[in-house]
This record gives structure tokens, sequence and C-alpha cells, in this order.
């Protein structure tokens, strides 16, 4: 539990650097020396999709990534998903849509949709249940999900 | 008291205020929360259901470096000298003292600045054990010589529980009984006696932020962090535990992510206390997903259900029993088996009517109230019931619920007589939209189609108070302050409605302050969909004493009465200069009439009813055993929706967590351990679950003592979904089940014993 590395790596943008222990997770070093907690981790095994974490492009379950291999890479969080006053299409579509409730998973959510989104722009509802079949809402609100990834579709096509 | 929205904040699909918070991730949960020299715990949990602790060595978690202190139940008794709680019974030990009762109880704790390091010297604790033998299921805790308690302790709140105290050599924590006209005559005269058992699986609410709690110590008070759904009492039960008042206890909340009734009464809270005490420092404890297995589940139930009916199908009579396993410790079993043994006898115009409730403890995790207070478990009982009469009769099901329904105007069970219950409403809204008349495809080949409906009731949890404070500052914005917790079901943003609907002004402008209750006033708890009809009552309450001191002032300053002088102009007028505050306060107590001890009767059993039905359309593959959901229609009675869009997530919300509880999830045990205790093994609903197709619809509908006409919705979309597919499912293939969940080996065991 001693053992420690540093490690450099681009966050939201801005070069990030920090000591970590070797066991340590993505979520907890984005947590303890970041004070970044869109990512959360909720089962601890990658099942959720709470602890969402974008990491060179890809999405992956920041409970399980450990934090020594984000060194050089680029993390992408929810919180510089739309850093400034404007949100980003996805964001406003899930607010638009009531797409939460308590909004724990949010985050998670709102990173895949992204995802989604810029690899298949206008996915059917069967696409868009597939590819967030990875993201757990325990209050349900997957019918308005679903919506809001339709309308941030259409929010990106039309430039926002 | 009811008046209806003028000024269009009521009514309004507002999206929730905190949605911009939500969505970029910043909003506020106690899970986010690090005060400065904080520790962390780590619980050691019990690996028996039932056994003496012979020996706990703490010794090499000690040891660990980075290990601040490790912790027993004798270390607890320094600071709390009686350190048992709970709402209904002193019952729960902080640790466990000399017995162990349900598998994962808490029996040492580690802490330290790293949690990895408590977590790993957690590991190295060993605790030796004489085992006993376990008590697990409700029915035969009535009569086992296995007694989990040695002494019933009542808590001393509730005046109905108060005649346990002492009392010995039993495992029931509370029996309810009703007694309405006379069963016997009828069930001796009766043209058809049915009569079956229904039974109902261990599952857990599984909120996705998991019970965390912390506590900071400062010059003789306790703050307490926690993702609470009941703050006040989360203060009550600390201050009695240390004997403190309540005013050196503050309890604090913020967003939770997710209760649905876990995070209840007190849960962590009194251990992080302790702990707080105990080292000076501040102490928090989150909970791995695995432990919340182990805090809190729902009710599995055992419910016999008897009914005398006539040839043309009118039921005269009807028998309940209902055995509740609230696990090792009662939490607030005893009152989920009163309430809901309420209206066990179902929303059916029944002249004879016995009910037998009983709150029975086993050596399983405590069982607690989770949306709906068990209901869900009554009405998948007493709806597959309806249906199976209805069937042995050859009458329409719908028909046959129809002749029976309860309806306003006539005495419920327990004798009180119904009002703004749209039982009839929602029971049309529902065949209607299934077209329940129309042709239907039943399918071919090995698919074979189905439809069935379902509707159920329930009483609110009384009495129940809430207070509520409207504060106009000097520039004329405002804030609200009150204790019900936003966990999800969009509370913020009603009561800001009905505040704004009172006052006159844009719902956004008005200032939402979260539970704190050094700040905010005493709320019950937010539970039972309570909060819109009680704390909505109490926030019109303070924003129209808010404003009839507005117009006091306006008086008091010379101004003509209706005279619409801006509101940062009557503040400086009053006071010179941009000061000063308008505190308009409010509080809701709804009557009630406890019911009689002996039969169960009372003329106000509640200030208001929930109805909900569902309908659905199932595809059974005959060859597996897979079951389909191709549509589910979920329709309610909420009184008049102060938020549409927020009431109709609501009830989407509520029937598809009711559709996991239905289709999929069980707590598995075997040997005494449980052997699915994380979301690789314990499936909640995905995406990949959803019904092909769900609607929703909140009947026209008005509770006359409602603010605006509104009443709880968060658990009424729960009712009827269970029951609904199981009638469908027989519908299709001519199989009944009667345990939950309807996994597609239980569908296809049922098929192979004799389908159609």
């Amino acid at each position: 539990m001693s053992a420690t590395r540093h490690i450099r790596f681009t966050l939201n943008g801005r070069p990030a650097a920090a000591e970590i222990g070797t066991h340590e997770t993505l979520v907890d070093v984005l947590r303890d020396r970041f004070a970044l907690f869109g990512a959360r981790e909720s089962c601890g095994q990658g099942l959720c999709g709470c602890c969402t974490v974008v990491v060179d492009g890809r999405a992956v379950s920041g409970c399980l990534f450990l934090a020594a291999a984000a060194d050089g890479a680029r993390v992408d969080t929810i919180e510089g998903l739309a850093p400034g006053e404007r949100l980003d299409p996805v964001q406003e579509a899930f607010i638009e849509c009531g797409a939460f409730q308590c909004g724990f998973c949010t985050p998670g959510f709102v990173l895949m949709t992204k995802q989604l989104l810029d690899e298949n722009p206008e996915p059917s509802e069967d696409e868009i249940k597939h590819y967030l079949s990875g993201n757990l809402c325990r209050c349900g609100a997957y019918p308005e999900i679903i919506e809001a990834v339709r309308v941030a579709s259409r929010k990106r096509k039309s430039g926002g | 008291m009811s008046a209806t929205a003028k000024a269009g904040q009521v009514g309004r699909s507002l999206p929730r205020l905190e949605g911009r918070a939500k969505v970029t991730g910043r909003a506020d949960y106690i899970h986010n929360l690090r005060l400065p020299g904080m520790l962390h715990g780590k619980i050691f949990r019990s690996v028996v259901a039932h056994g003496r602790i012979r020996r706990v060595d703490v010794e090499a978690a000690r040891q660990v470096p980075g290990v601040y202190a490790v912790f027993v139940s004798d270390d607890i008794r320094r600071v709390i000298a009686n350190p048992y709680y709970g709402p209904a019974f002193h019952d729960q030990p902080i640790l466990a003292e000399g017995k162990v009762r349900h598998i994962g109880e808490p029996v040492a704790v580690v802490l330290a600045e790293d949690p990895h390091v408590a977590e790993e010297a957690a590991r190295l604790i060993v605790a030796e054990y004489d085992e006993l033998p376990a008590v697990t299921g409700e029915v035969e805790a009535m009569t086992s010589n296995v007694i989990v308690h040695d002494v019933l302790k009542p808590a001393g709140t509730f005046p109905d529980l108060k005649h346990l105290e002492g009392r010995k050599g039993t495992n029931l924590a509370l029996d309810f009984h009703l007694r309405r006209g006379d069963v016997k005559p009828a069930f001796a005269t009766a043209d058809h006696v049915f009569e079956h058992t229904f039974r109902t699986q261990p599952v857990m609410h599984t909120p996705l932020e998991p019970f965390v709690s912390a506590a900071e110590p400062c010059d003789g008070t306790l703050t307490i962090y926690t993702a609470s759904q009941s703050p006040s009492f989360v203060r009550i039960e600390i201050a009695r535990l240390l004997s403190w008042p309540e005013n050196r206890v503050r309890v604090k909340t913020a967003f939770l992510g997710g209760g649905f009734g876990a995070k209840l009464y007190i849960k962590l809270e009194a251990l992080v206390a302790a702990l707080a005490l105990l080292t000076h420092r501040p102490v928090k404890i989150s909970l791995a997903m695995d432990e919340q297995f182990f805090t809190i589940t729902k009710h599995p139930s055992t419910f016999r259900i008897k009914s005398a009916v006539t040839k043309d199908g009118r039921i005269t009579a009807r028998e309940c029993e209902v055995w509740w396993n609230g696990g090792a410790y009662a939490d607030i079993g005893p009152r989920v088996t009163q309430k809901s043994g309420f209206t066990a006898a179902g929303p059916y115009d029944i002249d004879n009517v016995a009910i037998d409730s009983y709150a029975l403890y086993t050596n399983r995790p405590p069982a607690g109230a989770l949306r709906g207070f068990g209901i869900p478990q009554l009405v998948w009982a007493y709806e597959s019931h309806t249906d199976m009469i209805a069937r042995a009769l050859d009458i329409d099901p719908v028909e046959f619920r129809r002749r029976n329904l309860l309806r306003d105007g006539r005495p419920q069970a327990t004798g009180t007589v119904m009002q703004d219950a749209a039982t009839g409403k929602v029971l049309d809204r529902l065949v209607e939209r299934i077209g329940w008349g129309r042709p239907f495809d039943r399918g071919q080949g090995t698919i074979k189609r189905g439809r069935g409906v379902a509707v159920g009731f329930k009483a609110s949890i009384a009495p129940t108070t809430s207070g509520a404070i409207f504060n106009i500052y000097a520039d004329g914005s405002c804030a609200l302050y009150c204790s019900t917790v936003d966990m999800g079901q969009g509370s913020d943003t009603a009561m800001a409605q009905i505040a704004a609907e009172v006052l006159d002004v844009p719902a956004e402008s008005v200032r939402v302050v979260h539970p704190d209750t050094d700040v905010t006033p005493y709320d019950m708890a937010t539970l039972g969909s309570r909060s819109t009809y009680h704390m909505g009552n109490a926030v019109k309450r303070a924003a129209e004493d808010a404003r009839a001191k507005i117009e006091a002032l306006k008086a008091e300053l010379g101004l003509p009465p209706g005279s619409n002088i801006p509101l940062p102009e009557l503040f400086r007028r009053k006071y010179g200069m941009q000061a000063g505050n308008i505190v308009g306060i409010g509080s809701f107590v709804p009557s009630y009439a406890s019911p009689d001890h002996d039969t169960g009767l009372t003329p106000n059993a509640t200030p208001f009813w929930m109805v909900g039905g569902a309908g659905a359309e199932v595809e059974v593959d005959t060859e597996t055993g897979h079951v389909r959901i191709m549509r589910l229609i979920n329709v309610a009675d909420l009184g008049t929706p102060i938020n549409p869009r927020i009431v109709e997530t609501q009830l989407s919300g509520g029937a598809i967590m009711q559709l996991g509880f239905t289709m999929q999830e069980c707590m598995e045990f075997a040997d005494g351990q449980l052997l699915n205790p994380s979301l690789a093994d314990y499936k909640i609903p995905g995406m990949r679950d959803l019904p092909a197709r769900i609607e929703n619809e909140a009947v026209a509908a008005v509770q006359q003592s409602g603010p605006f006409g509104a009443k709880g919705v968060g658990e009424t979309a729960t009712f009827g979904v269970s029951p609904a597919i199981a009638n469908a499912i027989d519908d299709a293939v001519g199989v009944r089940l009667r345990e939950l969940p309807l996994t597609p080996e239980a569908v296809y065991r049922a098929l192979v014993k004799g389908g159609r």
C-alpha cells in the first residue's frame, strides 16, 4: 500500500500532475487531488457507469481504471464538458427532457451519450439502448434519457 | 384548503431547479464531503446469521501502518451508555454486543485517514462465534424456538407498541388486527370460497449513492452530515442516545443519490457520532455497494388471502393473514405491518373483513420501508387473487373488479369513508388505454400473448408534522426553508412552485434551502409520498403568512390595500435602507384517529388515499419461459399535479423499479450466506429491461385537502405492476405464479407442470 508514483496527464485540457499510490483508481485521484466529484464510485465493479471518465477519447470505468495508467493520457471528466456558462447540447437535452431524478448517474449518462453521438449522430432506439446498457439509473429515468439522446442528436445537427 | 392555481406557477412543467448542477456533475451530495482532519471508517461485519461472539481479535488491524484506531462495542459504551437505536424499537446495537443476529451485522470498525488502509486493516480482524440456530422464514418465526431478541424493547414513540415492553420468548414485533362485520357466517353461506397464498422475495433499494454519513465534533456540539431522508429524526435520535438537548446536534443533508426508503430513520449516523466523540475528529463512513445489502432490505412476505364470493361475483367476505419478514432489527417494520394492514383487503367494497398482520424478527438483514411501505407486496397478492377468482367464475377480470370496486362515499375496511380516491377513474382509464374490449392478438407458435390489469391503493402515513419558513429579503428575493429531502423526486422544484404560486413570482426565483436542523424547521421525514401533501401544505401556509405580513407592512406604512409598491421600496420605507426580512411560517398536521386496538377500526385512517393501477401486455416464450413486456401502462390518482412532467417521471420511474422487483431482483441466501450482494449478481433494471412501450397517466382528480389539489405520487406507480404482469402471463399461457420474481425459470417450471 505504500508504493507511489508521479504521474503527468492532461486533465480537461490543462496539464496536471499528481503523486499517487499505485493502488489508487482514477476516481480516487480525481476526487482526492483535484476535487472533481462528477465521476463517482457506486458499484465499485465497473457495472453501473456512475464513475465514467473519458481517457484518450474512450469512456472508461474510473473505479476500475488505475490512476497510474493515466500517466501521459488525456483525461476528460464531466466538469470539462462545458467549462463556461454554455452547456453542451447533450446536457441541455437532459435538462429539457427531465432525463434524471437523483442525478447521481447523470454525468456517466451524459458522457456516454456524447460518445455515442460522436460515433453515431442519429442512433436508433435500439442502438441507444445497446450503447447505454452499461449505465444504470435506479430512479428509472430511462425513457426520458432515450428521449434526451434523440433531442441532443437533433440539437447537434442544427448546430446546438 | 384547496385553491385553484391562478398565478400559473403550479401546474407548469418547470424543469428541475437543480438541473444544471446535476448535468454538470456539480450537484452537492454527502458522498462528496471532505472535512479537515477527517478519518474514514471501515466496518467489519459478521459472517454468521446468528451466534454468540466468543472473541474479536483486532490486534493485527491495529498494527497496520496508518490505522488510527479500531473500536468494538465496549468502546462505543464509553460515549453512549445505552447504544441501542431504532424508530420503533431500541433494538439495534451500534456495534454488535454479545451476539450477532444477521449476516453482515457490524461488529467492529477501523479508522484511518486513508480509506484503503482502513479497508485493508478491517480484513485482518478475526472474530469467533458460537453459532446458534437461525430462524429465517417469516411464517416459521411465529412458532420457532429460535428467538432473535431475548426481550422486546419498544421505543415508546408509538403508543400501540407500548404493550410489547419487556415481552420475552417471542419474535413477534407487532400484530395488527382488523375486524369488520363477521367473516364466519359469510364464509359459511358463500356460493364460492377461494383461498390462495402468495409470497414476495427479499430485495434491496440499491440507491446508487450508497449510504454515507459523517460526524464532526466541535465544542460540545456535533454536526452530522448524512445522506438521510429524515434529518429531523436523526437529530432527535442522536440527542436521545447522547442524552443531549436537540440544539447540540446539527444534522445536514444534501441532494441524495437515491433513497427509496433506504435512507430513513437512522442507519450509520449513531456509529459516526460515537466514533467522532471517541476520536475528537471528524469521521466519515461511506458504504460500498455490497454493504447496502446488509443494511436494509424490503420485507419478504407471505400473504394468505381467502374470499367468499356470490355466484354473481360479489365479494362478501375476505380474510387476510400477512407475515412480514422484518429481519434482525425492527427498523420501521412494525409501522409497515400496521399501516399496510389497513388496506390488505384491497380496494374493494367488502362488508366482512378480517385482517391479521404480523411483524416478525428473523436472522436476516433488517427490512424497512421501500417505496410503498408494504403496499406492493399486498397488491401483488390481492390482485393476483382477484384475477384467479374472476377466471374461476368465468367472469371478465375487469368486470369482476367493477362489481366490487370501493368508491368514494363508501366505508373502507377500517370504517373510514373513502374520499377523493379515484378508484373508478383509474380502472376506467386503464381499461380504455389497454383496449380491453377490443380484439387482441394472442400470438402464435411458441410465442403466446396475454394482458392483465391490477389496481391498488394506499393510506398515507399519519399522524405526521411538517413545518416551513418563507423568508423575503430586503431586495424582494426570497428563500424557502424546509426539511424535505430532494432525493430525486423533484421536491425542491415542487415546493418552489407552491410558494411561487402564492406569492405570484416565478418559481425559478425561489431559493430552496436544504435540510439543516439548525436552520430548517422540523419535518417528520421524506417518506411514504407524504411531502407534496404535508410539506406542500406547510409551504403554502408559510407563503400565505409572508403575503399577509407584506400586506400588514403596507398598512403600517399607510399604503392603500392592494398597493403594488415594489418590495425593495417597501423595505426601504420601513427600515430606511436595504435591510430587514419578512418571515412567513407555516405548519401542517393533518387530523387522524388511531385505529382501535382490538378491531383496527377508525373513522379517520388517513389524510389522503393514493390509487395506482397498471396494465401489462406480455409475450411468453413457451420454450424458454422468457417473458417480454410489450406494453406497461401506469395510471394513477395523484390529485392535481404540481409539475406534470416531474409527476410523469415519478410514475414511470416507480413502475420501472417495481418491474425489477417483479421480473429479476432477488437476494439469494444459502446456508446462511447472501450469495449475490453485488450489481454483478443482483441485477437492477437497465435499458435492456425496459418494456417495449411504457405509458403513464395521471387521471383528472382533485385532492380537496391538498395544496392546489395535489397529493403524493412517489409510490403510486409501484402498486399494480407485479400482479398486472402475473395476470397477463396467466392470460397468455394459463399458468399462475404465486411467488416473485417472475423469472424465466419460474415461468418455465410452471409451464412444465401444466399451462395451456
